[in-house]
């Protein structure tokens, strides 16, 4: 099975270059305007789309990611309407990986087996389950690799050589490396740190590396882009979306701008990078 | 859901955490090599009888156990029926049973090695457990708690803050134990490296619920005991309240294969169960939610739901798995007390027994006002008063006085 996960980095690997992965949450903040926003994204040089399912308690995530999430919440954002969101997007876009990134309650609820059906149907590539550890295979990654969706795994600095290998068996796609012990928005790991831990999960794995939690500028895309197979940036993305509000917490006409800007910007310093190692 | 009978209710959880359905360990990665290793050292600890050894002297000179079982005689004369007798958790050292697992997980921690200490609180109680145990071992303690519940329960802070411990006002979501609970989850990714984790309650990844259980499980065991000494014989009924249930599960759980004893699990309805409540069993349904699988409250989206009850300890939208899974296999029932009954149970119990309970508990004397007067006068009915009301005093006192609501 080859996902569009699978074939596009397979192309970059080609192009000698790293990915850059865009994370925004789904309805922020408003089911509309993310259309709009994840439409603009691959056009700005995002090379993979993260899309957050909202969830009123997102235990990794920090404020930024939190108050993302409740706008989009009070915006009347479902799982449902967010896969809704990849349909729309799918219409346009057949070839920009799409991975949904959340918290494990709102899948669970939606019904495991009808998710799967519907978000392949809606065009999904992969899934990053926040709170699903190896220990909790059996409830989705197994189903998901089943119903032809990758599971995307997070690696984190204490997850050690002893355990790489449980997290890594099921995993699919890429491998999703946490840079920091932390949530999401905190402080950025130093490039030759992530390097060096890059350097050991690919003595485990021949799949894709990609590094996150931190990114903020191009000049820091940059430097994880030398070191990983990609590079993600949220946080930086959702404030700037944000920032781009009314006092409300309404959509603007900056809002679409605002994040395609800086997710230009950001891609520019991915593609300035020297050729990844490995 | 009907489900079979096992064998026996205290075999669980498995070697996954699961109690049927429920339980498990649902976190991020960076938190699973730290389970595990709690796991390991918790199993340890239980092996090494050095560890039962310091436990016990604790428990008897510092906390102060055991607890009294003593006899209602004014609460059983008035309610005319069953013979109620009050364990007396609220007379353990810091006024609530939340002190007997904080000690025991404060014995882990320094077992391995762990420096700093984080804590969840709703009301306060296991806030200041673990700011005492903190103070008595040299250990840093930040203490997460909702800044509503901040502001209820100012006498707890104030102690906290006496004891030595950073208590952080937590503002997002509805700024209450759920709330103050992701917080701490947040702290502890971050902070992986040297903190613990105490959690306050049977919920949480597994290990937690079966070793906060375990450590409460002195509660019941002692009142086997009391009462086999004044009475001869087990109780007929056992009734507590629930927040994430640890006072419950602690009085209830040596009991569990005893099938004369009838089992009473109380949880706060609020305003009433068609309104705002935190009664996870009566208005919830399984899903997931801080590290385990359990009765939850939430819309058709699986988005948690706000709780709401006059007790900041009882106000969580979940309830520890093998509350859900003793729930769905039949062997205890689970009911419940709406904020006005609990206030009609506190001030009655304040004046006829002259024990102001914390309202958490005075949950559980409303529903013996039920049970009791329809039980004959040779029942004998253990309640868990977990904790005593002086936090409550000037939130009740506002309230009665028609301050604030
Ligand atoms: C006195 C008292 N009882 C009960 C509770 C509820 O917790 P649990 O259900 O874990 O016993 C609390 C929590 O703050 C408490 O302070």
């Amino acid at each position: 099975m080859t996902t569009r996960i699978d074939t596009r980095f397979a192309e970059l690997k080609k192009q000698g270059r790293s990915a850059f992965v865009t994370y925004v949450m789904a309805g922020d903040p408003d089911p509309a305007t993310s259309l709009e926003i994840v439409k603009a994204l691959p056009k700005a040089g995002s090379d993979v789309i993260e899309l957050g399912i909202p969830f009123t308690d997102p235990m990794a995530d920090g404020p930024s990611i939190q108050a993302a999430g409740l706008r989009a919440l009070k915006a009347g954002m479902t799982l449902k309407k967010t896969l809704d969101v990849v349909r729309d997007f799918r219409k346009d876009d057949n070839a920009t990986p799409l991975v949904l990134m959340g918290y494990y309650n709102p899948i669970y609820i939606y019904g495991v087996d009808k998710f799967l059906a519907d978000a392949k149907s809606s065009g999904v590539d992969g899934l990053i389950v926040v709170d699903l550890p190896p220990e909790e295979d059996d409830e989705l990654c197994i189903p998901a690799l089943k119903a032809g969706l990758n599971f995307i795994r997070l690696a984190t600095p204490t997850t050690d050589d002893k355990r790489l290998p449980a997290v890594l068996t099921n995993t699919s796609g890429f491998v999703y490396y946490v840079s920091i012990a932390g949530i999401t928005g905190a402080a950025a790991a130093d490039a030759n740190v992530v390097g060096e831990a890059v350097a050991r999960i690919k003595r485990h794995t021949g799949l894709p590396i990609c590094v996150g939690f931190g990114i903020r500028t191009p000049e820091a895309a940059r430097a994880i882009a030398e070191k990983a197979d990609g590079s993600v940036v949220g946080t930086a993305l959702v404030d700037a979306l944000k920032n781009s509000l009314d006092a409300e917490g309404r959509a603007t006409a900056k809002t679409v701008n605002a994040v395609a800007e800086l997710t230009a910007a950001l891609a520019q310093g991915v593609r300035a990078a020297k050729q990844a190692a490995g | 859901m009907t489900i079979a009978k096992p064998n026996s209710y205290r075999s669980g959880p498995d070697e996954r955490g699961h109690f049927g359905i429920f339980g498990g360990r649902f976190v991020a990665e960076t938190l699973m090599p730290l389970i595990l290793d709690l796991e390991k050292a918790y199993t340890a600890a239980k092996a090494d009888p050095a560890f039962h050894v310091e436990m016990n002297g604790y428990l008897k000179n510092y906390v102060g156990r055991p607890s009294p079982l003593y006899f209602a005689e004014r609460l059983t004369e008035h309610l005319g029926g069953a013979k109620i007798y009050l364990k007396r958790e609220e007379l353990n050292h810091t006024g609530s049973h939340k002190v007997n697992n904080v000690l025991g997980q404060i014995m882990l921690a320094r077992r391995m090695g762990k420096k700093r200490i984080i804590a969840e609180t709703g009301a306060g109680q296991h806030g200041v457990a673990t700011a005492t145990l903190c103070a008595r071992f040299g250990l840093e303690c930040v203490v997460y708690m909702g800044a509503v519940d901040v502001e209820r329960q100012q006498p707890n802070v104030i102690r906290m803050e006496m004891l030595g411990a950073t208590v952080h006002p937590v503002q997002s979501g509805t700024r209450t134990l759920k709330d103050a609970m992701n917080e701490a989850l947040r702290d502890w990714v971050t902070n992986v490296h040297n903190t613990f984790y105490c959690i306050g309650t049977v919920a949480g990844p597994h290990p937690y619920p079966t070793l906060v259980r375990d450590f409460q499980s002195i509660i019941g065991n002692e009142t086997k005991a009391q009462m086999q000494e004044v009475e001869g014989r087990l109780p007929d009924s056992l009734v507590a309240c629930i927040g994430g249930g640890s006072n419950a599960m602690g009085l209830f759980h040596p009991f569990l294969d005893d099938p004369s004893v009838e089992i009473f699990g109380v949880e706060a309805a609020g305003h009433g169960l068609t309104q705002l409540h935190a009664a996870s069993i009566a208005g919830g349904r399984p899903g997931v939610l801080h590290g385990n699988r359990t009765y939850l409250l939430m819309d058709a989206d699986g988005q948690i739901q706000d709780a709401h009850s006059i007790s900041a300890g009882l106000d969580y939208p979940g309830i520890g798995p093998e509350h859900s899974w003793l729930h769905d296999v039949g062997r205890v029932n689970y009911l419940s007390a709406t904020d006005d009954e609990a206030l009609a149970a506190f001030q009655l119990l304040s004046k006829l027994e002259g024990i102001i309970p914390a309202l958490e508990p005075a949950h559980a004397i409303a529903k013996v006002m039920e049970l009791a007067p329809k039980r004959p006068k040779d029942h004998l009915m253990v309640v868990n008063l977990s904790g005593r009301g002086d936090k409550d005093v000037p939130q009740v006192g506002d309230i009665l006085k028609g301050k604030s609501k």
